[in-house]
């Protein structure tokens, strides 16, 4: 993986950024001293690593929007940064950019139950945006699973989603409006309390952006009653394709449960090994959970338990009671540490169309094979958004590159049965340089004029989302005085 | 009479014929929502056809000129819908033709159910359109989750074709209910309907619409699924909601909701007809504010109907946040007060560069949107 080379003209001008940058923001919230900006090297894309030239942590718009005016100015990059947790790189700094962190931002600014909203500075994580209201009874429903870490910025920029996206929807449905700082120092407000923004919707494109076409400072976000209760039910299953076929005919039953969780046979062995939650040892198992009051989880659960029957099932398992409830998901919910733990691994995120599971399934079984390295596939099957997690050592030399060759013949296989790079975490650095695989140069181009839009200078994540090849003209851009 | 319109039938000819255009284009799908915008007019109903139909995976993909009755009559087949509920304008501003699947995109139109399940820009996984060059352009795809590169979907949703024009669209479709029922509170005033609205969103039963009629002064409060589910939260709400007037409950609603989406009340009769979003405890204040001669309420409030005089600027008498949409007025009323809400200046300018960008020689329903 490519990354520019530091601009030696920025590189020489950091103690006159410092001194600018010292004006406009507390003592504390400029960081110069390397051993401190090392601690911003990277994010979990923990693979690549680089310092940045300076680290702020401001704590308002207002500070926000001054740092950026100093460093349009001068022509500095900027890369934004949530809680640091993006499995694609996309806080990954470049030795000339200043990354500017929003952790500091973290009050909840409104909370309004008659109208539904929240509105919070970003910073704020997002299982602590539920945390506020759940007083109340409330919650804010995208749950991805750094909940506990990743901040509600970071959400925006990767437009994330998780496990219960199925019936809630992803950052985007659940957002509706922002307070964005462009480049150059401008503050713009988008949307708020009331629905759907009048002119184009500039919303739907910032979410998603990556950091690359301001940085969203505050952000009024849907908050939905929480449902009277929930409860998994664990089926297992002899082929990835029955487990595939019973999910399809789940959905065209007309049930729709919150999540339809997948996890293959390497995945439930290796779950099973480190959470110990019981799991029946078999090809493929499905975690499905429905909501509702007990009569109504009742009724949900017999329709996809018959459903579910009529597939010859080698596991059936009805949670009785939250402790079971809760054993079902233990494995689930361990499962990236469980990997973790007996190995190095790369987390994939393509989306395929549901459809198409079992061929994909059995191809990223055959490159497993051609590449040496397993795979553990854990996913979302009900919007087939993928995880599959390719296993490698870190310690042994050419085994990442051999990795990161297998996850990018995985993703363009994604894109080739209709499906796409990424479902949930974002191109990043990660999947930057397969962009032209899934979009044609045109296709790109109209998205890079989004960016000449609200960053003609291309100063912010500059070297993100697409090829570096792609983007070289635009990234050229001259100092200013 | 009707004028001559171009009328391409593939994705080729329209891009020949956009990248060939001496002068503006008048973009439409089937033309129900009549707004009127100089230059040539240009029909994509010719672009017909569902392309690929997936009950299993809840997606569809269709060529922007299908007909909405089809799309939805072949979702009936397998007991699905377009669950944002998109309005049919024909009955309120008086036009024809045949609503498309693209317009329906391109103007992001929604209905009642809009509070619980999304927008139709939400429901929107991918498309294919042509920009003012005549470049195809393609973004998103057909799975329901996709954040490779920058969300263009989204944007080109409620761009009314300002910076291109639909060829294709894929969708998520999601299951028709088994059944639905309206719990509706009798004789409550604006200030009570928010509330009773407020309550009932407010409240773990997955309320699917919430709407106020107040000539019936009757709030609507819409329950859909399983028959033994949509009984339990009939029956949990109307307790709850007694306390705020008489509570019925009505099972065959179909009708009533079709005439709530479609604003019924204001079909045939004169004057200006405004659509007005706001945050739905702003409504009772907005009510006073807007003096209209007749209102509807949906969206738990946050969407009000207004129907005032001709050319009454209803835009200078609101003093909350929101926006203001002309949905039906005489052509000069239209001019002198643009259909959309003007945007503050940061943001028109954002959007007149992102307009300058994707269609430079300015030919795209030029104007309509600033």
């Amino acid at each position: 993986m490519q990354m520019p080379s530091p601009n030696t003209a920025i590189l020489a001008r950091k103690a006159e950024l410092a001194a600018k940058l010292s004006t406009v923001l507390p003592q504390d919230a400029l960081i110069q001293d390397e051993a401190e900006t090392r601690a911003y090297e990277c994010d979990a894309l923990t693979a690549y690593r680089c310092p940045p030239m300076l680290v702020v942590l401001p704590r308002t718009t207002q500070e926000v929007s001054d740092v950026l005016r100093v460093c349009h100015q001068m022509g500095v990059p900027v890369v934004p940064r949530g809680a640091g947790t993006s499995l694609a790189g996309g806080a990954l700094p470049t030795a000339d950019c200043v990354i500017l962190g929003v952790a500091r931002m973290n009050d909840v600014l409104e909370t309004d139950y008659d109208n539904r909203i929240i509105r919070v500075q970003t910073g704020r994580t997002n299982l602590s945006v539920s945390g506020a209201v759940e007083e109340e009874d409330f919650f804010y429903a995208p749950d991805p699973s750094s909940q506990l870490a990743c901040a509600i910025a970071g959400n925006i920029a990767m437009n994330s989603g998780g496990a219960h996206c199925l019936k809630y929807g992803v950052t985007t449905n659940n957002l509706m409006g922002v307070t964005l700082v462009m480049m150059d120092g401008t503050v713009v407000e988008i949307g708020g309390a009331h629905l759907d923004a009048g002119g184009l919707d500039l919303l739907g494109v910032i979410c998603g952006s990556e950091g690359q076409l301001g940085v969203v400072t505050e952000a009024t976000l849907r908050i939905l009653r929480k449902p009277e209760g929930a409860r998994p039910v664990l089926i297992g299953y002899d082929s990835n394709e029955v487990a595939g076929a019973c999910v399809s005919d789940i959905i065209k039953a007309g049930v729709l449960p919150v999540a339809i969780e997948f996890m293959d046979r390497p995945c439930i062995e290796a779950c099973e090994a480190f959470a110990k939650a019981g799991y029946p040892m078999c090809e493929a198992l499905l975690i499905i959970e429905v909501e509702g009051s007990p009569e109504e989880i009742d009724h949900q659960l017999g329709l996809i338990i018959e459903i579910a029957r009529s597939h010859n099932p080698v596991e059936l398992r009805e949670a009785q009671d939250a402790d079971e409830a809760g054993r079902i998901w233990l494995g689930r919910k361990s499962a990236f540490g469980a990997m973790g733990q007996i190995n190095d691994y790369m987390c994939l995120d393509g989306t395929i169309p549901v459809t198409e599971l079992p061929y994909v399934l059995r191809r990223i079984g055959e490159l497993s094979k051609q590449y040496g390295l397993g795979v553990a596939n854990v996913f979302h099957a009900g919007d087939g958004n993928m995880h599959p997690l390719i296993l490698f050592d870190a310690n042994k030399p050419g085994d990442l590159e051999l990795c990161e060759d297998m996850g990018a013949e995985i993703l363009k296989l994604c894109v080739e049965v209709g499906g796409c790079l990424t479902g949930e975490h974002g191109v990043g650095v990660e999947k930057r340089d397969l962009m032209l695989h899934q979009y044609s140069p045109e296709d790109l181009e109209a998205q890079l004029k989004v960016k000449d839009v609200f960053d003609p200078q291309w100063l912010l994540n500059p070297a993100k989302v697409f090829p570096l090849s792609v983007t070289e003209g635009r990234r050229a851009v001259e100092l200013i005085k | 009479m009707k004028k001559m319109m171009l009328k391409p039938r593939t994705e080729t000819e329209l891009a020949e014929m956009i990248a060939g255009a001496t002068g503006p284009l008048a973009f439409c799908g089937g033309g129900t929502r009549g707004f009127d915008v100089a230059g040539e007019a240009l029909t994509t109903s010719g672009l017909s056809g569902v392309e690929l139909y997936e009950p299993g995976a809840l997606t569809m993909v269709a060529r922007a000129g299908t007909p909405v009755a089809e799309i939805e009559a072949l979702l009936a087949e397998n007991g699905q819908r377009l669950a944002f509920e998109p309005m049919d304008h024909r009955g309120l501003l008086g036009t024809e033709g045949v609503p498309t699947i693209g317009g329906v995109f391109a103007a992001n139109i929604s209905g009642p159910r809009r509070i619980q399940v999304g927008a139709a820009r939400d429901f929107l996984l991918g498309v294919r359109f042509v920009d003012g060059t005549g470049q195809v352009v393609k973004n998103g795809g057909r799975v329901m989750k996709n954040v490779t590169g920058y969300d263009l979907v989204k944007l080109m949703s409620g761009a009314h074709g300002t910076l291109g024009v639909l060829s294709e669209v894929s969708f998520k479709v999601l299951p028709r209910p088994e059944v639905a029922a309206t719990v509706v509170v009798q004789d409550v005033d604006l200030e009570v309907a928010v509330q009773v609205m407020s309550a009932a969103l407010g409240s773990p039963f997955d309320v699917t619409g919430a709407a106020y009629d107040p000539v019936e002064r009757r709030a609507y409060v819409r329950i859909e699924g399983f028959a033994g589910s949509v009984d339990y939260r009939v029956g949990r709400l109307v307790a709850d909601l007694a306390r705020f007037g008489a509570v019925q409950q009505v099972n065959d609603s179909e009708n009533l909701w079709r005439g709530i989406r479609d604003v019924s009340a204001f079909h045939g009769n004169a004057g200006d007809v405004w659509r007005i979003s706001v945050k739905p405890s702003d409504a009772v204040e907005l009510a006073e504010q807007l003096q209209a001669e007749a209102l509807q309420f949906d969206w738990g409030g946050g969407l009000i109907w207004a129907l005032v005089p001709a050319g009454t600027d209803l835009r200078a008498r609101i003093a909350v946040p929101g926006h203001a949409t002309l949905m039906r007025a005489g052509a000069e009323t239209r001019g002198r007060l643009g259909q959309f809400q003007p945007e503050p200046a940061p943001l028109a300018a954002i959007s007149a560069e992102l307009r300058a960008k994707f269609d430079p020689r300015g030919i795209l329903n030029t104007g309509l949107m600033g």
